[in-house]
């Protein structure tokens, strides 16, 4: 057998398993979906090179375990007939997640699924100090636990009320779960600083009196691992995709710049500091130049 | 009130979500169209969804009245689909 190159097929998406000579399949997966003709040939795949299964990640991934070194070429060139990639493991930008978000869900604020096939054409797979992933979360239920990830976003909504739309029904006020609705004498007060941007007031208005734009909040630092630590929201609602688009290349540029070898994005900004880490983001955040 | 002709209730106080919207939405299969419905419901979880799921059913809420003893009257008109 020639020298193998591990970090080479580490990149690859191909996990070396305790067994000698095989190894688990990491499939690209974008948002956790795959189309019905992916499903197919990565079942072909497993039947024909694995052993029958496929094993569903913690991270919407699907690994195919028990597939032999002397096989790897074939079944790369195999899946690739059902537009299946393999994915990515070590030092980069890993999968990104996302919960079904606005395109199917009724509570969703963004297009999480669109946002997840752009983060994985902007970053998928670039070489980093150490793992990076994105997750994408289309409300504040958070089914996608944004803040588990070293950048989380989460979709929001903006609201406004329209006082010539509104019958003074009640409704938001009990929908909205902050507090922040009060009604006097059939006017709507919105407490800015207790919104959460959840938007269940605009979701539930009969009549639409409450107008929203969907905006995105975002979280840095975030782990789950060996070590547990909440990412942390440190910049205003974010308004435009352009506007999170140069938030996630500043805060990624940032951690290539900074992290040392093998040191987790929440330790770069411990080490570095939040608040140096903060003044690049809100850089970012107003278009570049800085306040 | 007095506003609105009520032309049938349901109280939901007696179950749990989701069967609160079950119950709601079978109340309201019953109506003609045009017809207004008037659902009895708790404070916390189903006050702040049944108006929500009603109006993604394309119906029309019309008022949210407090009972002060943490019950709710939700008036909804009927719109066939």
């Amino acid at each position: 057998m020639a020298e193998v190159d591990f970090a080479a097929l580490k990149k690859g998406g191909f996990m070396r398993q305790k067994q000698k000579g095989y190894f688990s399949l990491r499939l690209q997966v974008v948002g956790g979906q795959l189309t019905a003709e992916n499903v197919k040939k990565i079942s072909e795949v497993a039947e024909k090179y694995g052993r029958g299964y496929v094993h569903l990640t913690s991270r919407q991934g699907v690994e195919i375990p028990f597939i032999r070194f002397e096989d790897i070429e074939e079944v790369r060139r195999e899946l690739a007939k059902g537009g299946v990639k393999p994915g990515v493991c070590g030092p980069r930008v890993r999968t990104v997640t996302a919960c079904q978000g606005s395109a199917v869900c009724p509570s969703g604020n963004i297009d999480t699924q669109d946002i997840a096939q752009e983060l994985d054409a902007r970053y998928f797979g670039r070489d980093l100090p150490h793992k990076f992933k994105f997750g994408v979360t289309g409300c504040q239920n958070n089914c996608l636990k944004a803040e588990e990830n070293d950048l989380g976003i989460k979709g929001a909504l903006d609201v406004k009320w329209v006082e010539d739309k509104c019958i003074s029904c009640g409704v938001c006020e009990k929908a909205c779960r902050e507090g922040a609705i009060s009604m006097a004498d059939g006017k709507i007060v919105l407490d800015e600083r207790r919104c959460n941007y959840c938007g269940r007031c605009a979701k539930s208005c009969p009549t639409d009196a409450w107008e929203g734009e969907n905006a995105y909040l975002v979280s840095f630092g975030g782990l789950f691992g060996n070590t547990i630590h909440k990412g942390d929201a440190i910049l205003p609602l974010i308004r435009s995709k352009e506007q999170l688009y140069r938030v996630t290349d500043a805060a990624i540029q940032f951690f290539a710049d900074h992290a040392k070898p093998g040191e987790r994005f929440k330790f770069t900004l411990d080490r570095v500091g939040l608040e140096t880490f903060k003044e690049k983001m809100e850089e970012a955040y107003n278009g570049g130049i800085s306040d | 009130m007095a506003e609105y002709q009520i032309d049938d209730t349901v109280d939901i106080t007696d179950v749990v979500c989701p069967i609160t919207f079950v119950k709601a939405k079978c109340a309201i299969e019953e109506l003609d169209d045009g017809q207004i419905l008037s659902v009895h419901l708790n404070d916390g979880e189903p006050v702040q969804n049944v108006p929500r799921s009603f109006k993604e059913e394309g119906h029309q809420i019309l008022k949210l009245i407090d009972n002060g003893d943490g019950t709710y009257d939700l008036l909804v008109k009927k719109v066939e689909a």
